[in-house]
């Protein structure tokens, strides 16, 4: 394991922002992976780090190919996440709203820029990526479907589910669309937590990573069988919105088999504790998405399902 | 007359309403024309908020001019407004990226979905933004070129110093304008200013604009002043200067200078140590139209625009 400074962004009375990536294996440039690019990513930067340390013992154990190079990214802005917050402390930008980044821009931009020239060379690029409503969800990989993407590269991390997204506008300076365009095979895993750590699902992360090694050869040892995943256009999942705001009771959770009308959860009035509004399941499937949150508005998004 | 465009409940006790103010000629005028005059998509941009009370405060005592519809929409990020937050408070979001937004989508979408769905058939929309807390701008308003054929005349009406012809980008295609352009409404963003402040002298120049351009669509009868000539240019004409040190910025010319390609716009100094980290100089000879305003600056901030002289 090689641990590296890839760039260093200095600030006003702070220390420099340095961005670390530990490469493991060759030269070769087979596999990139990036962590938290969000300052509320805890998840993802633990999911690297768990990565790094599995990556570091295979290593260590000669079970890593020789003719593969990989390299994990565990934390692009601690910058924010030191100081509580989710996007760039300054100016409120989003670093994964910037790429490929633009080196004489601003500094997400910047920031944005420097990552990208060292993992756009990549052959896999993979991201523990966060979702912008606050939820949990179902462990999944999502491809942009932008006519460049390959699904068995996705369907070779063995989750269940693989949610393709036909990309919005403002998509296109995401790091996920912008490694497809530049010939990167390009997967986000989502977790269910964001800004706390889920040992369980970020375990299974990592294991879906090692298996997606494995079948490229990277890993010597032999991959996991795992059943075949679903494929699911995200148009195709079905949104339940809360009807009226209050108290959001969660009858189910993301992995739940549910019928037609039956209670998702319940929206209490925050003054008498009764029952204001019912969220029921408009057809039979899964839950994919919920509304964490206590609280909750008219016209969120309270459950997806497949 | 005020209407209620949108209005969803927040978890306790409280809704979310978008508003707007509704004037109309004194007797009624079949297929009258419609103006419509939005601002505060930007929470921590408030310059609009001056000339939006200033024309509800004249349209209130001279109704009988009128000959068509003006909607005012002094605040389309309310919750950002009263918290002095930029983006939409709930989810963290820039709300002028979620265009044309969703009937289903989440609380934001569907938000949006409505803001479109009320100002769609206008003939003509004006969004004002106060460009941000860091940047200090002259007054122009900003034209995709795809749109320059339609729009650049009408923004000749505004009585604003500049009309800048942007190249397009797909992120851009998220905002309100573009939303409401590739939809046949035809909407002119005008910036100027800084964040968090009012600049009145900016605010009466556009209103004197708007008017203009109302008197020009046939729905104000009222005298109008005459307005000025802008420079319209094109990305090509207008360079950029960026810091590429950290520190505090403290500019040597004032907005607005003519300056040279080469001359010294500012120094970014290092208070710990009385070091000047670097001299940001002019990259082009002609108008600095943009200039910093935020002192702390990073490696990348933009300190300066100039639009070049032609030659
Ligand atoms: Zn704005």
């Amino acid at each position: 394991m090689k641990k590296q400074v890839l760039f260093q962004v200095e600030t006003p009375y702070r220390e420099a922002l340095d961005v670390t990536a530990y490469q493991f294996g060759g030269e070769e440039k087979s596999v990139a992976v990036v962590g938290a690019l969000r300052g509320n990513e805890i998840q993802q930067m633990y999911t690297c780090a768990l990565l790094i340390r599995t990556l570091k013992r295979l290593e260590e154990e000669h079970r890593l190919s020789s003719a593969c190079g990989i390299l994990v990214v565990p934390c692009v802005n601690h910058f924010s996440m030191n100081i509580g917050r989710r996007f760039w402390a300054v100016d409120n930008t989003d670093i994964n709203r910037m790429f490929p980044g633009y080196s004489g821009g601003e500094t997400t931009q910047r920031i944005a820029a420097s990552l990208f020239e060292v993992i756009s060379p990549y052959q896999y690029g993979i991201q523990f990526a966060s979702f912008y409503l606050p939820g949990d969800f179902l462990p999944h990989c999502r491809m942009m479907d932008t006519g460049y993407q390959n699904l068995q590269d996705a369907a070779d991390f063995g989750l269940p589910y693989i949610i393709l997204r036909k990309p919005q506008p403002y998509d296109t300076t995401t790091l996920n669309y912008n490694w497809q365009i530049w010939n990167t095979s390009a997967v986000s895993l989502y977790t269910k937590e964001t800004d706390c750590v889920d040992e369980a699902t970020a375990l299974q992360a990592v294991n879906a990573t090692l298996r997606f090694l494995s079948k490229r050869g990277f890993l010597l040892d032999p991959p996991t069988e795992c059943a075949l995943p679903n494929i699911v256009q995200e148009e195709q999942l079905i949104t339940v919105l809360s009807q009226a705001g209050g108290i959001f009771v969660r009858k189910h959770v993301p992995g739940d088999q549910v019928a037609r009308g039956e209670v998702l959860a319940e929206v209490l009035d925050t003054g008498t504790a009764e029952i204001k509004s019912q969220v029921l399941a408009p057809a039979g499937g899964q839950v994919f998405f919920s509304h964490k949150a206590q609280l909750i508005g008219e016209h969120e998004v309270a459950f997806r399902l497949i | 007359m005020l209407e209620t465009i949108v209005s969803v409940q927040l978890p306790v006790g409280e809704h979310l309403m978008i508003q707007k103010n509704r004037f109309t000629p004194l007797t009624s005028i079949p297929a009258c024309k419609r103006i419509c005059v939005v601002t505060g998509i930007h929470g921590d941009e408030l310059e609009g908020q001056y000339t939006a009370w200033k024309l509800a405060a004249i349209l209130n005592q001279h109704q009988e001019q009128l000959r068509g519809i003006v909607d005012i929409y002094p605040a389309l990020n309310p919750l950002g407004i009263n918290s002095i937050c930029r983006g939409i408070p709930l989810c963290d979001l820039d709300m002028n990226r979620i265009f044309p937004g969703h009937s289903d989508g989440p609380v934001s979408e569907f938000v949006a979905h409505q803001i479109i769905k009320d100002l769609s058939g206008a003939d003509v929309c004006v969004d004002i933004h106060a460009s941000n807390i860091f940047l200090r701008e002259l007054p122009q308003v900003r034209v995709s070129q795809e749109m320059a054929d339609t729009l650049v005349p009408l923004a000749g009406y505004l009585n604003m110093d500049f009309i800048w012809i942007n190249a397009s980008a797909t992120v851009l295609e998220s905002t309100l304008a573009h939303s409401l352009n590739s939809t046949g409404t035809p909407t002119l963003v005008v910036e100027m200013g800084v964040g968090m402040r009012i600049t009145q002298s900016y605010g009466d120049q556009l209103l004197d604009g708007i008017f203009s351009l109302m008197a020009h669509l046939g729905i104000w009868a009222g005298e109008v002043p005459d307005v000025r000539t802008p420079i319209i240019s094109t990305d090509g004409n207008v360079s950029f200067a960026n810091a590429n040190t950290s520190g505090i910025f403290l500019p040597t010319v004032s907005h607005l200078a003519q300056v040279q390609k080469g001359d010294p716009l500012g120094l970014v100094v290092n208070p710990l140590t009385g070091e000047t980290c670097e001299t940001v100089f002019s990259p082009a000879s002609g108008l600095l139209f943009t200039l910093r305003e935020y002192p702390v600056v990073y490696n990348g901030s933009l300190i300066a625009r100039v639009l070049g002289d032609t030659p």
